[in-house]
């Protein structure tokens, strides 16, 4: 009688425990499924860039071959697109991570009037579609008389890059001890001294992460950039440019690469972070 | 004293290059994009200002249809990535102990290649020549697809399945990400005591883990609607003239046929009804839980 109340008891504590062990199977199935969609462009992007070409485009299979890794540039205009795309990401990242640093110091570090509305102008630019931004910048471009070009893509992705800047480095200065800022200036360091060899050399791996992300999103901007290049092409519109006409497999070479670079940026920046550490 | 004021101008001084920056490129084209949505003319003999408010109404009545199909694309793609994206979220957040960092890392590294070669990708993959297509024809499965209406006349590319499965794709990161975050703040011990007080784990993740990840839910589906809802890349790769977004209308009257006011006009249009959007689906979630 004990026995059988205590069985019945326990039933469905099983029953409970069977249904969150299916559960969470469940939730793991569902993950892998989820890693595999978001797995299998990128699998035919590299795969694709091995593909031995038969016509214009790279859609159907046709044999390996390395002809495209073996001349990564031998598409007209593909080489100079690059290169135009990295001096854009390199100098609008200077400009944005210096601008959008300064701006998550003065948010973090000070309340001043104005202070709601700085952050509110901040956070606005990341909530407006890409391809009213681009529009809008042209509009004001058109309205100057300013010949569109190289300079108006730097613009252009400075402007997207400042916010994201501003968020990223403020995040990570939401944990720092500023108590130390105060330890330096009462050993006599002045505010200068105290930025340079305290404040700087702690915040750095929050300015870097801002800026190799600022790097990554110039280097992949389309729609705004469509927008404000004028003559000029960067490797996206060189991209959306072929999508039309042929699209060889030296862009999957590209992209491949482009991911490769990425990923071993990011393993470096980690070991000199854990090194340091 | 001198040196007290010049603390008090700190924060200004660290403010203004970035803020003259965003006031100028930012602020400034708001300005310009809406004196050139109310501007009247043709680009060969120039546009004059006329307080011409027929532009509005005029690209409302003219693309109705793309306005709507666009809303209807970023509703189905947010609904899609959050279904997707929720459980990989969780899964991350409570099952992967210490490959977190990892799985994370999985999640934004197919994003590290250029978004239009993402896209062309799909091309590739739904391309009636490519083998998943080939397959599905061999073995039935597109009729059935067919009679769903999810594939057309034995086709995946050029239909709205197509746009819709690619935009889904490239915005599912910003899916993840933010509900990762909040899932990943909620104190597991609440879920212990839920499962204390005898509630099942269903009833205890849809009253103590799901609402407390509300906050990630809201961030998620309004960074995958806004860019869903104003983007073009998707439907011009993978479409047909028959899923043209008003994104694709956009770029076409801004960049080909140089009709700036209409364009400017699309523009205004496309925010407001983003921000009614978003207003709605606020006051449907409840402010009060988003903070």
């Amino acid at each position: 009688m004990a026995t059988m109340e205590a069985a019945a008891r326990r039933r469905p504590a099983l029953a409970l425990r069977a249904l969150r062990f299916l559960g969470g199977q469940l939730v793991t199935l569902w993950a892998a499924l989820a890693l595999v969609y978001l797995f299998l462009p990128i699998a035919v992007m590299v795969l694709f860039s091995f593909n031995h070409i038969e016509g214009r485009f790279n859609f159907v299979w046709n044999g390996f071959s390395l002809d495209a890794w073996r001349h990564p540039f031998a598409v007209d205009g593909l080489e100079q697109a690059m290169v135009l795309s990295l001096e854009v990401a390199a100098i609008s990242t200077v400009i944005a991570t210096a601008l959008g640093t300064f701006i998550a110091l003065a948010l973090i570090r000070y309340r001043f009037f104005g202070f709601s509305a700085t952050n509110l102008l901040v956070l606005i630019p990341l909530t407006t579609p890409e391809i009213v931004l681009g529009a809008s910048l042209l509009t004001l471009f058109l309205q100057l008389g300013i010949q569109t070009g190289f300079t108006t893509i730097v613009i252009a992705h400075v402007m997207f890059n400042i916010s994201y800047v501003v968020v990223t480095v403020k995040a990570r200065l939401r944990g720092f001890d500023w108590t130390l800022e105060e330890a330096a200036m009462d050993l006599g360091a002045n505010e200068f001294q105290t930025f340079r060899k305290v404040t700087l050399p702690l915040i750095f791996p929050g300015i870097l992460a801002a800026a190799l992300l600022a790097f990554a999103l110039s280097l992949d901007d389309f729609i705004i950039t469509l927008f404000n290049s004028g003559q000029e092409v960067t490797f996206p519109l060189f991209v959306w440019g072929a999508a039309r006409v042929a699209v060889p497999p030296q862009i999957n070479v590209m992209g491949t690469m482009i991911m490769g670079s990425t990923v071993a940026l990011m393993a470096l920046s980690l070991l000199l972070q854990r090194r340091r550490a | 004293m001198g040196f007290g004021r010049l603390r008090a101008l700190i924060p200004y001084i660290l403010l203004a290059p970035g803020m003259a920056w965003l006031l100028i490129f930012f602020v400034a084209p708001m300005v310009t994009l809406a004196q050139s949505s109310l501007e009247e003319g043709v680009f060969e003999t120039g546009f004059r200002f006329t307080w011409h408010w027929q532009n509005f109404t005029d690209s409302v009545d003219r693309f109705q249809e793309q306005f709507i199909r666009s809303f209807r694309y970023a509703g189905f793609a947010t609904v899609l990535a959050f279904i997707i994206g929720y459980p990989l979220a969780y899964f991350i957040a409570w099952r992967a102990g210490r490959f977190k960092n990892y799985f994370l890392f999985l999640v934004v590294l197919p994003f590290f290649t250029t978004y239009l070669i993402r896209t062309l990708a799909w091309q590739t993959i739904l391309s009636d020549e490519g083998e998943a297509v080939r397959a599905m024809r061999d073995s039935g499965v597109m009729d059935v697809l067919d009679t769903l209406h999810i594939a057309q006349n034995g086709r995946l590319l050029a239909t709205p399945t197509a746009v819709v499965t690619a935009i889904t794709y490239n915005l599912l990161p910003f899916m993840v990400l933010p509900i990762y975050v909040s899932l990943e703040r909620i104190d597991k011990r609440l879920v212990e005591a839920a499962h204390d007080l005898y509630g099942g784990p269903i009833r205890a993740f849809l009253r103590v883990v799901f609402p407390l990840s509300l906050p990630g839910v809201f961030a998620g589906t309004l960074l995958t609607f806004i860019p869903a809802a104003g983007d073009f890349v998707n439907a011009a790769l993978l479409g047909s003239p028959n899923t043209t977004m008003i994104g694709n209308v956009i770029q076409s009257r801004f960049l080909v046929l140089l009709d700036y006011p209409s364009a400017a006009a699309l523009s205004f249009i496309l925010m407001a009804a983003i921000l009614i959007a978003v207003g709605l689906y606020a006051r449907l979630l409840g402010t009060e839980e988003i903070t």
